[in-house]
C-alpha cells in the first residue's frame, strides 16, 4: 500500500509537467496579448512595443517557455503580470476560499444527497422517492446563478436570516494563519468569528451544492436499486437478517463504489473554483481570480491556477482509488 | 395678482426656500465608517503601475499626486505643487511646494522624493523601475519619453525640462497615476510595494485582504485638513443585483455600478439616493473618409441626420447617457456648447443624399466592436438600431465583427467603412480628445487613432496652435473653434456620453462624483 501510494505520487510528476506544457502553450494560442487588453484603444505600436518588452513577451516562446520551468523547478512561479505580486501569494491568498466553499458545499451535498438515494431505493415508487427525485430533477437543471441570486435575495434580503457577501463581517479581524476562516478562528480560539464564518458559508454552500446533491442522490439511488436485486442480498435477506443490516451492511458498501467516483468528480470540479457563486456571493476564491486572470491574459496566474487545480485533481483521484480498495477488497493494487 | 406682485411673492417664496435649506445643511460631523461597494478589486496599489479605474480609486485616496483636477470637474487646482512657472520657450517648468508635508511612514516630502518618483518612472535603468509604467508610456511618450530631466533646485523647488513644450503638461501630473509615492517605502517594498502604498494622501493604507477588502484610516495629520471619514473600506462584490440589494440592506454605504435598468428601483427606495457620474467619454460612428462614398460631405451629414441619438440612449443606456454633439465630453473646459447638433430628420438626410447622387442609397459595411466599453455597453445591439435608421434612407449596411484586438488593429489601418468606437479621457485636456481623434497626424495607417482618416489643415493648425500655449482662454477660444469645423465637416456621428449611475445611503454626505472615477473621499462624512 505505502509503495504503491509513492509510485501514484511519484506518477503525478510527469503529469503535472505535461499540464504545465500544455497549458504554457494553448493560453499563447489565445488571440489578443496581455499588453493589447491592457491598453485598449490607447494601444500605440510603441506602447505595445515597449510594454511587451517590460513583459518579457517580445522573447521567442521556447525562451519564456525555459525560462519559466527553470523557475518552477526552484518552485517559483513568477509573479502576475497585472499585479506584480508572487503568484504563489495570490494563489495562497484565495485557494483556501474555495477549498472552504468547496468541502462546505459537498457537507451539504453529501448529507442530503446520499440518504435521500438510499431512502428512494428502498421504497421505490413511493411518494418520498417521486418527490425527491423531481427535486433531484430540479437540482440538476437550475442555473446557479438563477439559484444563488434566489437565495440571496429571499434568505438574506427579504427575511435578512443570513449575510449578504463576503467571508466574514469586517468587524471581525482574525489572523490569517491557513486562511480557512473556520480554522484560523478556531486556532485563534475566537468562537464569534468562527459563528460568523459558518454563517456567511451557509447560503453559498447550499447554491454551490446544489447540483452535486442531485447528482449524489440519482446515482445512489440507481446504483442501489442494482444492488438490491443481486443474489447476495436475497441470501442476506432469507438468512433472516433485519431489513436496516441488509441495507447498511450488504448493500450500501457495494453500492457506494459508483458513487465515489462521482463524489471524486464532483469534488474536483467545485475546486476549479465555482465562478458563478463565487460571483453572487463575493467570495473571494479562485474561480473569480482564474476568470479576471483570463480576461485580463495574466500567463503566470493562469499557469499558476490550473498547475494547482490540475494537482487537486491527482491528489483526489489518488484519493478516490483508495477508498475503492476500502469498499471493495476484491481490488488490489499491485 | 399684478405681474409686480407674482414677482414679488415668487422672490419671498424662494428666499424662504433658501433660508429652509440653508438651516437644513448641517455641519459634517466627523467620525464613522464608509464601506464602498464596487465591481472588482484593486490590481496594485503602486498608482504608476495600473490602469484600470478600481486600482485608482483607492490609490486616490493613499496618494496625493503635484497637481489636481477640481471637485467636480478636469479644471486644475494646487496640491503636493503649490505654485509654478513655465519658461519662455515652453520647455522648462519650475514648481514650489508644499512645505511640512509627511509621506505617511513619517519621512518628508519634498523636492528630492519628487525628483525620486519621476526617475523611477522615466528611467529604465533605474534600480526601481519594476513594472511596465503604462500610464508614463501613454502620457509622457516612452522612457524617458519627453522628460529630459529632473533636477532638485532646492528642498522645496523642482525643476522638469522637456525635450519640446507640451500643454497638457500640468493635466497630465494631476493625473492619479503620477501621484508621489514614498522614496523609502519603494526602496523597502521593491518588487512588493504594490502591496504596501505609503503617499502623503487623506487616507493611510491598512490591510488588503485580496479579492474581498481594502481598509483605509483617516490620516490625521493630512496637510489639508484631517478627513471625516474614521475609516474607509472599499469591498469587492461582483454582481451588479447583489451589490445594489446588499446597499439596500444596509450593510454597505456607497455603490458603484448600478444596473441601468436598477436606476429606478433604486431611486423608489427612500433610504437611497442616486448620483450620475459626469461623463469622461465619447462613443461615436466613424466614417472612413479615404473610401467612397464617405468622402462626401452632404453623405456624411446625410448619416449624421438619419441617427435617432436620443433612441439608442433611450434603448441602451436606461436614459443614463447624454445624445453627443462634440467630440469631447461637456465636463472638460474648452467644450463648446453652443454648436447645433445635426437633428434628427429621415427625410431632410434622404434628400440630402439624392444631392450627393444617391437617390436610391448604397450598400456598405457597419463594423461593431465585440466586446461592451464603458461608453457603449452593448455595441453589437446599438449596430443594429443604427442599421435600421440607415435602411430608412436606402443605405443598407452589413454589420461586421472581429475579437477585440483584430478590430482595434483593422480600424486602425482604415480596412471599414463606417465603425463604431470610442474614447475614455486620460488627464482631463481638451487635447486628449481633439488631437487624437481627429487630427491629421493621427490619421496615418497602420496606426490611426483618427479613424475617420479626416484630414482638415484648418482644424490642424488651431490644434497645434492650441498645443504649443498654455494660457487657457486662448486655447478654450481655439478648441471652440475647431469643434465648430469639425461638426460641420461630420467626419464621424458623435452618438453618446455615458454618465454611469451610482448609488448611496442618504446620510452619505459630500460624495461628488468625478468624470476621471478618482473621486477624493476626504470631503466626505456621515450624516447618522
Amino acid at each position: 500500500m505505502g509503495r504503491y501510494l509513492a509510485k501514484r505520487l511519484l506518477l503525478a510528476i510527469p503529469i503535472l509537467f505535461g499540464v504545465s506544457v500544455i497549458v504554457f502553450l494553448f493560453l499563447r494560442l489565445i488571440p489578443g496579448d496581455p499588453a493589447q487588453v491592457m491598453l485598449g484603444e490607447k494601444a500605440t505600436p510603441q506602447a505595445l512595443a515597449e510594454i511587451r518588452q517590460e513583459m518579457g513577451l517580445d522573447k521567442p516562446l521556447y525562451v519564456q517557455y525555459s525560462r519559466y520551468m527553470v523557475k518552477l523547478l526552484q518552485g517559483d512561479l513568477g509573479r502576475s503580470i497585472t499585479s506584480h505580486t508572487r503568484v504563489t501569494e495570490e494563489l495562497g491568498a484565495r485557494f483556501p476560499a474555495t477549498v472552504e466553499l468547496t468541502i462546505a458545499a459537498m457537507i451539504v451535498a453529501l448529507l442530503i444527497g446520499i440518504p435521500a438515494g438510499i431512502i428512494s431505493a428502498t421504497r421505490q415508487y413511493s411518494f418520498f422517492d417521486n418527490a425527491s427525485m423531481f427535486v433531484a430533477l430540479l437540482g440538476v437543471s437550475m442555473p446557479v446563478f438563477w439559484l444563488g441570486l434566489m437565495l440571496l435575495w429571499f434568505f438574506s434580503f427579504y427575511l435578512g436570516w443570513f449575510p449578504m457577501s463576503a467571508r466574514l463581517d469586517v468587524s471581525f479581524d482574525i489572523p490569517t494563519i491557513t486562511n480557512l476562516y473556520v480554522v484560523d478562528s478556531i486556532l485563534a480560539g475566537n468562537w464569534a468569528a468562527l459563528a460568523n464564518s459558518l454563517w456567511h458559508l451557509v447560503l453559498p454552500a447550499v447554491a454551490l451544492g446544489t447540483i452535486p446533491m442531485a447528482t449524489f442522490a440519482r446515482m445512489t439511488r440507481s446504483s442501489m436499486l442494482e444492488v438490491l436485486r443481486q443474489d447476495y442480498v436475497r441470501t442476506a435477506r432469507s438468512k433472516g437478517l433485519a431489513e436496516r443490516l441488509v441495507i447498511a451492511k450488504h448493500s450500501l458498501k457495494n453500492a457506494l463504489i459508483p458513487v465515489v467516483t462521482v463524489i471524486g468528480l464532483e469534488f474536483g470540479l467545485l475546486l476549479n473554483g465555482a465562478v458563478m457563486t463565487e460571483t453572487i456571493f463575493a467570495w473571494p476564491g479562485i474561480g473569480k481570480l482564474a476568470f479576471d486572470a483570463i480576461m485580463q491574459r495574466d500567463f503566470p496566474l493562469l499557469q499558476g491556477i490550473l498547475l494547482l487545480v490540475a494537482a487537486a485533481f491527482v491528489l483526489i483521484n489518488l484519493a478516490v482509488d483508495m477508498i475503492y480498495a476500502y469498499l471493495d477488497p476484491r481490488i488490489h493494487y499491485e | 395678482m399684478s405681474k409686480r406682485r407674482i414677482l414679488l411673492v415668487s422672490l419671498l417664496v424662494i428666499a424662504l426656500v433658501a433660508g429652509m435649506a440653508a438651516m437644513g445643511q448641517a455641519a459634517p460631523k466627523s467620525g464613522g465608517t464608509l464601506v464602498f461597494g464596487r465591481q472588482g478589486d484593486a490590481v496594485s496599489l503602486d498608482p504608476a503601475n495600473v490602469t484600470d479605474g478600481e486600482s485608482l480609486r483607492v490609490t486616490r485616496q493613499v496618494y496625493d499626486a503635484l497637481l489636481d483636477y477640481s471637485e467636480k470637474d478636469t479644471s486644475l487646482r494646487p496640491a503636493l505643487a503649490t505654485s509654478w512657472e513655465n519658461s519662455a520657450d515652453g520647455k522648462t517648468w519650475t514648481f514650489k511646494l508644499r512645505k511640512n508635508v509627511k509621506f505617511h511612514d513619517g519621512t518628508p516630502f519634498n523636492a528630492e522624493a519628487v525628483k525620486f518618483n519621476f526617475d523611477r518612472w522615466r528611467d529604465k535603468n533605474n534600480p526601481y523601475h519594476q513594472g511596465e509604467f503604462e500610464y508614463w508610456v501613454g502620457m509622457f511618450g516612452g522612457f524617458p519619453g519627453v522628460v529630459k530631466s529632473v533636477d532638485v533646485v532646492d528642498e522645496y523647488t523642482v525643476q522638469f525640462t522637456l525635450e519640446r513644450p507640451v500643454a497638457p503638461f500640468l493635466a497630465n501630473l494631476a493625473m492619479s497615476p503620477f501621484a508621489i509615492a514614498s522614496p523609502a517605502a519603494i526602496k523597502k517594498y521593491g518588487q512588493e510595494y504594490g502591496n504596501h502604498p505609503v503617499g502623503t494622501g487623506p487616507f493611510k493604507f491598512v490591510k488588503w485582504d485580496r479579492g474581498d477588502k481594502i481598509v483605509l484610516e483617516a490620516n490625521k495629520e493630512y496637510w489639508d485638513g484631517k478627513p471625516y471619514l474614521e475609516k474607509l473600506i472599499f469591498r469587492t462584490i461582483p454582481e451588479n443585483s447583489a451589490r445594489l440589494m446588499e446597499l439596500q440592506s444596509g450593510s454597505i454605504d456607497l455603490i458603484d455600478g448600478v444596473n441601468p435598468d436598477d436606476v429606478a428601483l433604486a431611486k423608489a427606495d427612500k433610504n437611497l439616493q442616486v448620483y450620475l457620474r459626469p461623463s469622461f467619454n465619447v462613443g461615436y460612428l466613424a466614417m472612413n473618409m479615404d473610401k467612397k462614398p464617405f468622402d462626401n460631405p452632404k453623405v456624411r451629414q446625410a448619416v449624421a441626420m438619419a441617427i435617432n441619438k436620443a433612441g439608442i440612449v433611450k434603448a441602451f443606456y436606461a436614459g443614463l447617457a447624454e445624445p453627443a454633439k462634440n467630440p469631447m465630453p461637456p465636463s472638460l473646459w474648452g467644450y463648446n456648447a453652443k454648436v447645433k447638433d445635426w437633428a434628427y430628420d429621415p427625410a431632410k438626410a434622404k434628400k440630402l443624399l439624392a444631392e450627393a447622387g444617391f437617390p436610391n442609397g448604397f450598400e456598405t459595411t457597419l463594423w461593431a466592436m465585440p466586446v461592451a466599453r464603458p461608453y457603449m455597453p452593448q455595441p453589437q445591439k446599438i449596430a443594429e438600431a443604427i442599421q435600421s435608421d440607415l435602411a430608412k434612407i436606402g443605405i443598407k449596411a452589413a454589420i461586421t465583427s472581429y475579437d477585440w484586438g483584430m478590430y482595434l488593429d483593422k480600424t486602425s489601418n482604415g480596412e471599414h467603412d463606417m465603425a463604431l468606437l470610442g474614447w475614455t479621457g486620460d488627464n482631463g485636456d481638451p487635447d486628449n480628445f481633439l488631437y487624437v481623434l481627429l487630427d491629421k497626424d493621427n490619421a496615418v495607417k497602420p496606426n490611426a487613432n483618427n479613424i475617420s482618416f479626416y484630414r482638415n489643415e484648418q482644424v490642424h493648425k488651431l490644434l497645434i496652435e492650441a498645443q504649443t500655449i498654455s494660457d487657457v482662454k486662448k486655447r478654450t477660444a481655439l478648441y471652440e473653434k475647431a469643434q465648430e469645423i469639425i461638426h460641420n465637416d461630420a467626419p464621424m456621428v458623435t452618438l453618446v456620453h455615458s454618465t454611469p449611475p451610482l448609488a448611496g445611503r442618504k446620510y452619505v454626505k459630500g460624495f461628488i462624483p468625478h468624470p476621471t472615477q478618482s473621486e477624493s473621499f476626504a470631503t466626505v462624512w456621515l450624516d447618522k
